[in-house]
């Protein structure tokens, strides 16, 4: 397979198997979670669950109190880092929301590629400090399993391979950015079928949580 | 009857399992956040207490039985099923080290209620006959006896008479029509009297109707500890059975957290069905006597004191500003902790802790928190809304020869009330212990 | 008395009427161009005075003649013209003078003359489908002739992305069987020089280097590194605009008109390696991205099917939508009969539960 032959491979039909199994996925493990449904609240509830879990599902995108933010900062600004670094990565490079506009015609202003280049430098590090908190901090390191190295192998790919391909490392553009393609492409796949769910079950957990809360009257 | 089996056990596991465990499970990303805000953590420094991995052998069910992926691996023959072996190790995680306070619950930031999910994994736990034995021999004595520590209605009736004698206050029982049923617990009965005596002033001064059940005189709900939801059940149906009985309004939880959330949150999710009446914590009460104007207080504290927040209480009962409205009302020093109100830290006995002598020294170690609190405050005292609290903060503070009363909010109080010309017997009153 | 064939290419360029300052200034050219040290200037002029002038057969095979257009309408008196004035050229459809038996006599001569030392150029690909009988000359297939001229050859020159690559005729579903050069040729040195058509300079300089200095340097597509090194992004004058993140949405907005990056309307820059950016067309008048039009990749393999000219690189290229329809119906009917065997094991589980009193709290004893 040559260069054009493979990019033509990851941009056709390798994108479509990522894409209908990552939604498939999804759609799959939202209807499991959700058809599991919940018993009704029967106490007389003191707060509106609506808004409190409303509020939850954006109030837990910021550090939790001083005192558990100090115990864990490495992992909360490793964290955010990461988070950030990504998010700007994914989706104010020009490339990517391309391609996000032309799969859901969505579209937004970008970044210069010189920020987005930084920006994926901090994901990098941020990803390597995260790797390394994991292996070295007994409560992470105890905790993990094989699923958690590999998910952050997984995320790392991407990110090096979409550097590689746009600062012409290794080698050719054509193959860095159909291995880049793939990398994203294996992510997809994988998403919905491993922890990295999170990022949409998170919000199922967020509302949850700050719902129960919110009708004791406590705001989670 | 037959005895506790794993597949009971785990029967119990898959009944618990619901939409918002699943999408606890499937968002944890083993970031470890959880760890820092357990004090069974923290103070061991002992990584098997994060508190997510309490849960594993019910995440593993989960992973196995309700996900597709997990399904197909069973399949295969991939998975390891859970066993009888695994859940007895888990006891410790389970039972010894876990309040149940949820502070871990407040902090994980794809917002996972670990908490809310191990009441549910000790459905399991006890259904598979791997509870501490402690808690059993509580949960026994609550449902034969009518009290986990053993406590009988004519205890109830001995501290009733103390109280007549000591403020000529009749303790009504089994009143029929009283506009509040007063539930005491087991520790009030037998450590703290001055409750009754501080609740039958204060409720004769606000001039509200009130009475004991001999039936159903106590509050605490062993089956919550215990995690068993059948047990718990027939436990909150003695208090229903009681209120409806003599048709009382509202039903108070006594200064006890775990009794609150039991009758308050869990009760009529227990029966199946809303209560007839309402429940509130008598601090909640004492709150809505203060704002009628129907709680009348002279004095202030001088001493520098702080709130300890009982976790049911607060964090998972939602009853945050009452016991601080109540504390501002009678002292003049009144200080927070660092972490307070519904970033509490738990006094380390909650949750079936304090019954499980399994967990005696581990639930002194987590005591040290509270310890680093109170000495970074230099209060002189402590005030709190909880029995079960109470005990572990006046052993904590014993053990470690900290000096410092541990006082009950009703009590403090009762303490201040303005004298009425017919309060005769109130000489006499209890003294606030002293520090010495 | 020597004949025009033995001259070799400095008294070639002399006849020409080109004095020495112009040949010195013609290699200084080359090296520039092939990315070669000044210092190797000395060297070029040297080697070109002595080379022998080459006999070059030139064979058209499935074209269009863009390729040889590209070279004779550049204006002359170009670099490329002078190299061209001093190959042999001895075969050459378009451009001969004789026809039929002539013509192909012209060829064996050149073939007999010049073994092992001819260089063949090849426009076109070779169809080889049915035994190659979509494409004959003088009732030969094009297969035939390739093999029979290429045999006593000593480099083969694949211009133009047909011969490169297959080109137009090889794009889906290839009726013919077009393959290119490399493909049939495996004996000799073959050297690619795609573009629909490549750029005239290219073509003289690759000659000129092999006169030189043999062989130049190729790369993994048998490009020469001089010339397809950089992709086109890499050199483009609009590059700062795709940096600064500001992009043509359309062929007349303003973005357009101020000249921004082309990448969204599907320019292949990125993608593409070629010197257009660098040495640009109609002597170094300007090149497609310069007159406001993205860069088609014409001079990477399968440009023709390489998903759309008008679709950006980040674009999918497949039929993702229904793709993605089915799978979103399947995940959501798979994870409602999934949801529904959970919600059936809960209630099983319900349904089978054994009450649990204060009299079997203990664990069954195994005994």
């Amino acid at each position: 397979m040559n260069e054009v032959n493979f990019l033509l491979w990851v941009r056709g039909i390798g994108f479509d198997i990522a894409l209908a199994i990552f939604v498939f996925g999804i759609m799959l493990r939202f209807m499991e979670i959700l058809w599991l449904g919940r018993k009704p609240e029967l106490a007389a509830v003191r707060g509106n669950g609506v808004a409190s879990g409303m509020r939850t599902v954006f109030s837990r995108f910021l550090p939790a109190d001083s005192n558990t933010l100090k115990r864990s900062l490495f992992m909360v600004v490793a964290g955010y880092g990461f988070h950030i670094g990504l998010f700007v990565v994914i989706f104010l490079f020009a490339p990517h929301a391309e391609l996000i506009e032309s799969v859901t015609g969505l579209s937004w202003p970008t970044l210069p590629s010189p920020i987005v280049d930084f920006f994926t430098v901090l994901t990098m590090l941020a990803l390597m400090a995260l790797l390394w908190r994991r292996l070295t901090h007994p409560v992470l390191r105890f905790l993990s399993t094989g699923e958690d190295y590999l998910m952050l192998l997984l995320t790392f790919l991407p990110v090096l391979t979409g550097y590689m391909a746009f600062h012409h490392l290794f080698l050719s553009y054509g193959w860095m950015l159909g291995l880049h393609i793939l990398s994203v492409e294996l992510l997809l796949i994988v998403i919905p079928f491993t922890k990295l769910i999170h990022m949409f079950t998170l919000f199922m957990a967020r509302w949850y949580s700050g719902f129960m809360a919110g009708q004791k009257g406590v705001q989670s | 009857m037959s005895a506790a089996t794993l597949k009971r056990g785990l029967q119990a596991l898959r009944e618990e399992i619901d939409a918002p465990v699943a999408s606890f499970f499937s968002s944890c990303m083993h970031c470890g956040l959880c760890a820092e805000a357990c004090l069974f953590y923290t103070e061991t420094g002992n990584p098997e207490y994060t508190p997510i991995h309490k849960l594993e052998p019910m995440r593993r069910l989960w992973q196995q039985e309700f996900t597709l992926l997990g399904r197909l691996q069973s399949l295969l023959g991939l998975s390891k099923p859970v066993t009888d072996a695994e859940l007895e190790a888990w006891q410790p995680l389970v039972y010894d080290s876990c309040s149940l306070c949820g502070r871990c619950s407040m902090v994980c930031p794809v917002g996972n209620d670990v908490a809310y999910m191990i009441r549910k994994m000790r459905e399991g736990m006890s259904a598979s006959g791997n509870a501490p034995e402690g808690i059993m021999g509580a949960t026994t004595r609550a449902v034969k006896i009518g009290s986990p520590m053993g406590v009988r209605f004519p205890a109830v009736q001995a501290q009733a008479r103390h109280v007549k004698n000591d403020t000529g206050i009749d303790i009504p029982v089994d009143v029929e029509g009283a506009e509040y049923l007063m539930l005491m617990s087991s520790m009030e009965i037998i450590n703290f009297p001055e409750y009754m005596e501080s609740v039958a002033r204060i409720f004769k001064q606000a001039g509200k109707t009130w009475t004991i059940s001999s039936t159903a005189f106590e509050a605490t709900n062993s089956g919550i500890q215990l995690g068993n939801s059948d047990i718990a059940k027939e436990l909150v149906q003695r208090v229903v059975d009681a209120a409806e009985k003599l048709k009382v309004k509202t039903v108070i939880s006594p200064e006890c957290g775990h009794a609150y959330t039991a009758i308050r949150w869990e009760g009529p999710n227990l029966i199946g069905k809303p209560f007839s009446f309402e429940v509130k914590h008598i601090v909640e009460v004492l709150d809505e006597f203060r704002t009628a104007g129907l709680l009348k207080t002279e004095g202030l504290e001088e001493a520098r004191l702080t709130f300890h927040d009982p976790c049911q209480l607060v964090r998972r009962g939602g009853v945050i500003e009452p016991p601080r409205n109540l504390l501002k009302m009678v002292s003049q020093n009144f200080v927070e902790m660092e972490d307070n109100g519904k970033m509490n830290w738990c006094c380390g006995a909650g949750g079936g802790v304090s019954a499980n002598e399994d967990a005696a020294e581990l639930r002194l170690t987590a005591f040290k928190r509270k310890k680093v609190q109170l000495e970074s405050l230099h209060v002189d005292t402590l005030v709190t809304a909880c029995a079960n609290c109470r005990m572990q903060l006046e052993e904590g503070l014993e053990v470690n020869q900290m000096d410092m009363p541990v006082v009950g909010l009703t009590e403090m109080l009762a303490e201040h009330l303005v004298e009425t010309p017919d309060d005769e017997a109130s000489d006499d009153k209890i003294k606030i212990p002293a520090g010495d | 008395m020597t004949t025009r064939k033995d001259l070799t290419v400095g008294e070639a360029l002399r006849t020409q009427g080109i004095s020495r300052r112009g040949f010195l200034k013609f290699c200084a050219a080359t090296a520039s161009m092939m990315a070669l040290p000044p210092s190797s200037i000395p060297a070029i002029a040297a080697a070109l005075e002595k080379a022998r002038r080459p006999s070059v057969i030139w064979l058209s095979f499935q074209e269009c003649t863009g390729c040889t257009e590209s070279l004779t309408r550049s204006h002359a008196p170009s670099i490329e013209g002078l190299i061209f004035n001093v190959i042999s050229l001895d075969y050459h459809h378009t451009l001969q003078a004789a026809s039929g038996d002539a013509a192909e006599e012209a060829r064996h001569t050149a073939m007999k003359e010049n073994d092992g030392k001819y260089i063949v150029v090849v426009d076109g690909s070779i169809p080889v489908k049915d035994g190659g009988v979509y494409s004959t000359i003088a009732g030969m297939t094009n297969l035939e002739i390739l093999k029979e001229t290429v045999a006593g050859a000593a480099a083969v020159i694949a211009v133009g992305s047909c011969a490169a690559f297959g080109g137009l005729p090889a794009a889906n579903p290839n009726p013919t069987g077009a393959v290119s050069v490399s493909e049939l040729v495996k004996d000799k040195p073959v050297v690619n020089i795609p573009g629909c058509p490549p750029i005239p300079v290219v073509i003289s300089g690759v000659i000129a280097h092999f006169l030189t200095f043999g062989l130049p340097e190729l790369d993994n597509l048998g490009r020469p590194k001089a010339f397809y090194g950089t992709s086109i992004h890499d050199r483009c004058y609009r590059r700062p605009f795709y940096d600064k993140g500001l992009f043509a949405e359309t062929f007349d907005d303003e973005g357009a008109k101020k000249g921004w990056c082309l990448y969204k309307l599907g320019c292949k820059g990125p993608t593409t390696y070629n010197a257009c950016a660098t040495m640009k067309w109609n002597n170094g008048t300007s090149f497609p991205i310069e007159a406001g039009h993205g860069c088609i990749g014409c001079s990477e393999p399968q440009f023709w099917d390489a998903g759309g000219f008008y679709k950006a690189l980040a674009e999918p290229t497949g039929n993702f939508t229904t793709t993605a329809g089915v799978a979103v119906a399947a995940g959501a009917a798979l994870g409602a009969a999934s949801g529904l065997l959970n919600r059936n094991k809960q209630k099983q589980a319900g349904a089978e539960h054994e009450t649990v009193t204060a009299d079997n709290l203990e664990k069954e004893q195994t005994s």
